[in-house]
């Protein structure tokens, strides 16, 4: 196996702000070989029936993953540049654990072959240095892909943020939410 | 009689459309590709960027093309999934002919070039040269939207030749021609980075040119103040700071008064006014009693926000103006666009840097393909084909006498009507289904059934190719090489990335073999699409659309050229008017004073709503390709009609209850999709479907006076109640409705 190059200055943010719901971030995702043409990324309508507004929610790469931690057969692991990965299939029972326990709503199981799958930031693509493919097509921004630097220049008036706060709980991420300039978390009530 | 030959329901059945997805494993051969081709997207004006992966002829994925300036590497869904139009199953692969009773035949090329050049001989023999007419689109490269356009001038020797670029911005051509001389959008997008406001004027942008977001939002990260003019709160219009929600079919009334504005606080250039300018005492004296309460009871938005968006224009050093079809599909479209220019002359914000104005082109080579000659009134160059001067300059290029070249003809919907009314006998159609995409197409429908011949050359078998007596299996536009010129003045460089599958030729060598069957084979003595874009570059030499300058070599080595280009040592222009040079007679650009008036139809008791149309962002136009892309399909299965909450409550409808839409021209029923998000006195559906699911049914033949766009924006209706609930979408089988 060659030696992944994945660049650790590259890193993900999302505004879902700019989300225009146009789902090209699904079909690109759903073109990836290890997929099966099942999207990893979804988008959804908040309440169509008052906005247009849409969010997409991809796998924020928790610190400390919570779908790893419940896993009983220890089929999610972390990688040392903070990417969680689908589960091992060799490994994964099906138990839906995982589903259940994450904050974002992120692993799915698919009934069809008995196994969850999840987002693994396009690793056949980060790990030899290009953008993931949601971030790469996304037109609008709401999913990008870059050095922070690059980041604070185009975006001057927003802060991006990675901790979240639901309840008592707060959680850590690799992936960042971009906020009003100055914000430092999300709190999830 | 050019009737489908066996029941639409078999066709459908036959030929499609049906839904293509690749399969889960990917399509063979995408992860060790022969090729990887740069090319663009065959839809949209934008003009993406994008890398096609091929192997053994087929194209089996894509790939981002993160170079490409204008796009970087995104893409929407549609340039994501474009790749399955290829090796899809309805591909036409053979010339077919219909028979009534048997249904499309395959025949041999021999006997489908015979029989079209037969019958376009008997029908000219017999009624005249005028009674062969020729409809194109402007999905065609440059240069076959050139080789069209000499075509049908020069075999054919037909004036009544038109395009589906009729039906996307003609308005805004004419306007800008008013204005500037020149037809095209002023500024690179790139202009809207430091913007300090972007107003968008009747663009559905994040549906119908996605990748545009991007540059609007590279603005507004900047600080830009975002102004969003739309009946409804579409994606780009939700994240405005201003959304004025018109009431369809009012807009000059709104810009009129927001020049009433700057006139009256006097946000003016004055320098600029009176150095670069004319007209402008006669715009003002237009506009004197337009004020802010007599534009809130038109256009039904509160005079405080249309005072903000005047006060926000007015004040700002710099800023970005674009339109699109919202304002262009009315048949005062011409008016409305002049209105929007008067108002960037008046603050003198042109030429520029981060001062930008433009129409946002729709078709793919929306730009390109308007300006080199398969317009009814027009040659190549943007040339007037009832200017003598024009019309010696072509005739002398193309190596005929002036007096044999055709004057002007048929605009596209009134074709159609000649040929309902019988002046027109026989067609032939390339890139155009106007079955779908014609307002009042009932009438389309029986003008199609009344000719004589009609002979069609597509590569899926459209609602409108169900008509033909003979179709002639083309091309793909990744199966033949060429140019386009993008929504902002770009020529980029398409690539033939594979060859037409079976007997499917490329329609450039279809043409040319016509051409040589109607005696006219001299005139078309073509190798390569190189030679017809060098002649191309030839024709346009010292017009309005000069692209004399610019050769594939050069577009190749700098991902484009921006026109115009006069000499092969020239970069291109990028940004139009730096020196303020206009194109007019007197080099001043001109204000144009606008009269308000009311839309063609007028709800009245009969017809007491307003209908106006639009797209969705997983379709392309009359959805020839899109409506056989599975994902794309599934995303927005049906036509929905989006009314608001009150309007629902007032006719006692239900969510996804099933009413009957009623104009005067016909009726269609629409599940109801109740939102906020649109005025109550308006409904919208969009318009990509076909049969009992077209609502170019119930859309009028209104036309704009000067530009002869028809005016889809607004119909008035009446709304039925069926009280029963619409099926799953799933079931609906929408994209292949009869």
């Amino acid at each position: 196996m060659i030696a992944p190059q994945f660049n650790t200055e590259m890193e993900f943010f999302m505004d879902p702000q700019r989300c225009i719901g146009c789902h090209a971030c699904e079909m690109a995702c759903a073109e990836c070989e290890t997929n099966g043409q099942l999207p990893m990324i979804t988008v959804d309508y908040v309440k169509r029936a008052t906005s247009p507004q849409t969010v997409m929610q991809i796998c924020m790469h928790c610190e400390d993953p919570a779908c790893a931690k419940v896993c009983p057969a220890d089929a999610i692991v972390k990688d040392e540049f903070g990417v969680v990965m689908s589960a091992n299939t060799s490994r994964c029972v099906g138990c839906s654990n995982c589903v259940l326990a994450c904050p974002f709503g992120v692993p799915k199981k698919i009934e069809l072959s008995d196994l969850m799958m999840k987002c693994n930031m396009c690793y056949d693509r980060t790990s030899v240095g290009k953008r993931p493919m949601c971030a790469t097509v996304c037109p609008s921004g709401a999913l990008w892909y870059g050095t922070r630097e690059k980041l604070e220049r185009l975006r001057p008036n927003s802060t991006p943020i990675n901790t979240f706060v639901f309840g008592k709980q707060e959680v850590k991420t690799k992936v960042h939410y971009m906020m009003p300039k100055g914000s430092t978390k999300l709190v999830v009530d | 009689m050019a009737r489908p030959p066996v029941s639409e329901e078999r066709l459908a059945a036959d030929f499609g459309p049906h839904l293509n997805y690749a399969p889960p494993e990917g399509v063979p051969g995408r992860e060790e590709p022969d090729d990887i081709v740069e090319t663009h997207c065959c839809f949209c004006g934008m003009q993406c960027g994008i890398k096609l992966l091929v192997k053994e002829n087929r194209v089996v994925g894509f790939e981002p093309w993160e170079e490409f300036p204008f796009n970087e590497g995104r893409l929407c869904p549609k340039g994501v999934q474009r790749y399955l139009q290829d090796n899809h199953p309805d591909r036409l692969t053979r010339p077919l002919e219909g028979r009534a009773g048997e249904g499309f035949v395959p025949v041999g090329w021999e006997h489908a070039l015979d029989r079209t050049v037969r019958e376009i001989r008997r029908i000219q023999e017999q009624y005249g040269r005028q009674a062969f007419g020729m409809l194109s689109g402007v999905s065609l490269t440059n240069e076959k939207s050139y080789l069209v356009g000499k075509f049908a001038r020069v075999a054919l020797q037909t004036p009544n030749l038109d395009y589906n670029g009729r039906l996307c911005m003609v308005s805004a051509g004419a306007g800008n021609k008013k204005a500037f001389g020149m037809d095209r959008a002023c500024n690179p997008w790139s202009d809207m980075t430091h913007a300090e406001v972007i107003m968008i004027c009747g663009a559905n942008v994040s549906e119908t040119f996605p990748t545009l977001t991007h540059w609007v939002w590279t603005g507004r990260d900047n600080g830009a103040k975002l102004i969003v003019v739309d009946p409804r709160l579409t994606p780009i219009a939700r994240t405005a700071d201003l959304h004025l929600a018109i009431r369809p079919g009012r807009d000059s009334a709104l810009y009129s008064a927001i020049l009433r504005e700057l006139i009256v606080h006097d946000w003016l250039d004055h320098d600029f006014i009176a150095q670069h300018t004319s007209g402008f005492e006669a715009a003002s004296e237009a506009v004197q009693d337009y004020t802010l309460e007599w534009a809130e009871t038109v256009t039904g938005i509160p005079a405080s926000k249309i005072a903000q968006a005047a006060e926000w224009w007015g004040a700002a050093k710099t800023s970005f103006l674009c339109h699109a079809r919202g304002i262009e599909h009315q048949t005062k479209g011409v008016e409305n666009v002049s209105a929007c220019i008067n108002l960037v002359l008046a603050t003198g914000r042109i030429g520029r840097p981060y001062c930008g104005y433009g129409t946002i082109t729709g078709q793919g080579n929306g730009q390109g393909g308007r300006e080199h000659g398969h317009k009814t009134d027009q040659l190549p160059g943007n040339r007037d084909i009832e200017n003598p001067e024009d019309r010696r300059f072509i005739a002398d290029i193309w190596g005929i006498p002036e007096p044999e070249l055709p004057h002007s003809g048929y605009t596209a919907y009134e074709l159609l009507e000649a040929i309902h009314r019988g002046e027109i006998k026989g067609l032939l159609s390339i890139c155009f289904n106007p079955v779908v995409s014609l307002p009042n197409n009932n009438m389309v429908r029986e003008a199609l059934d009344k000719l004589e011949f009609y002979a069609c050359i597509d590569f899926f078998l459209s609602e409108t190719a169900r008509h033909a007596d003979i179709v002639l299996a083309g091309s793909l536009q990744e199966e033949e090489d060429g140019t386009v010129t993008t929504a902002e003045g770009r020529v980029v460089r398409i690539r033939a990335a594979v060859r037409p599958p079976g007997e499917a030729r490329r329609d450039t060598a279809i043409l040319l073999e016509l051409a040589r069957r109607l005696g006219a084979g001299d005139k078309f003595a073509y190798e390569t699409s190189e030679d017809i874009f060098n002649e191309l570059r030839r024709a346009s030499r010292g017009s309005r659309a000069d692209y004399f300058g610019i050769t594939y070599e050069k577009v190749e080595k700098n991902m484009g050229i921006f026109w115009p280009c006069p000499d092969l040592d020239h970069p291109g222009t990028p940004r139009l008017w730096e020196d303020h040079q206009f194109r007019t007679p007197d080099q001043r650009a001109h204000f144009v004073p606008v009269k308000y008036h009311d839309p063609g139809e007028v709800t009245d008791d009969e017809f007491d709503v307003i209908l106006t149309t639009g797209r969705v962002v997983s379709q392309y136009l009359s959805g020839t390709q899109t409506r056989r892309i599975g994902r794309l399909v599934d995303q927005y299965p049906e036509p929905l009609l989006e009314l608001h909450p009150a309007l629902a409550r007032r006719k006692k409808i239900a969510e996804r209850e099933l009413v009957r839409v009623v104009t005067r021209r016909g009726s269609a029923i629409f599940p109801a999709q109740i939102v906020e998000t649109i005025r109550e006195d308006t409904v919208f559906i969009p318009y990509h479907w076909p049969g009992k699911k077209s609502v170019n049914m119930l859309t009028s033949g209104h036309l704009d006076p000067v530009s002869k766009i028809p005016e889809f924006k607004v119909s008035a209706c009446r709304l039925e109640p069926t009280g029963q609930q619409a099926p799953p979408p799933s079931e609906t089988q929408a994209w292949q409705a009869t």
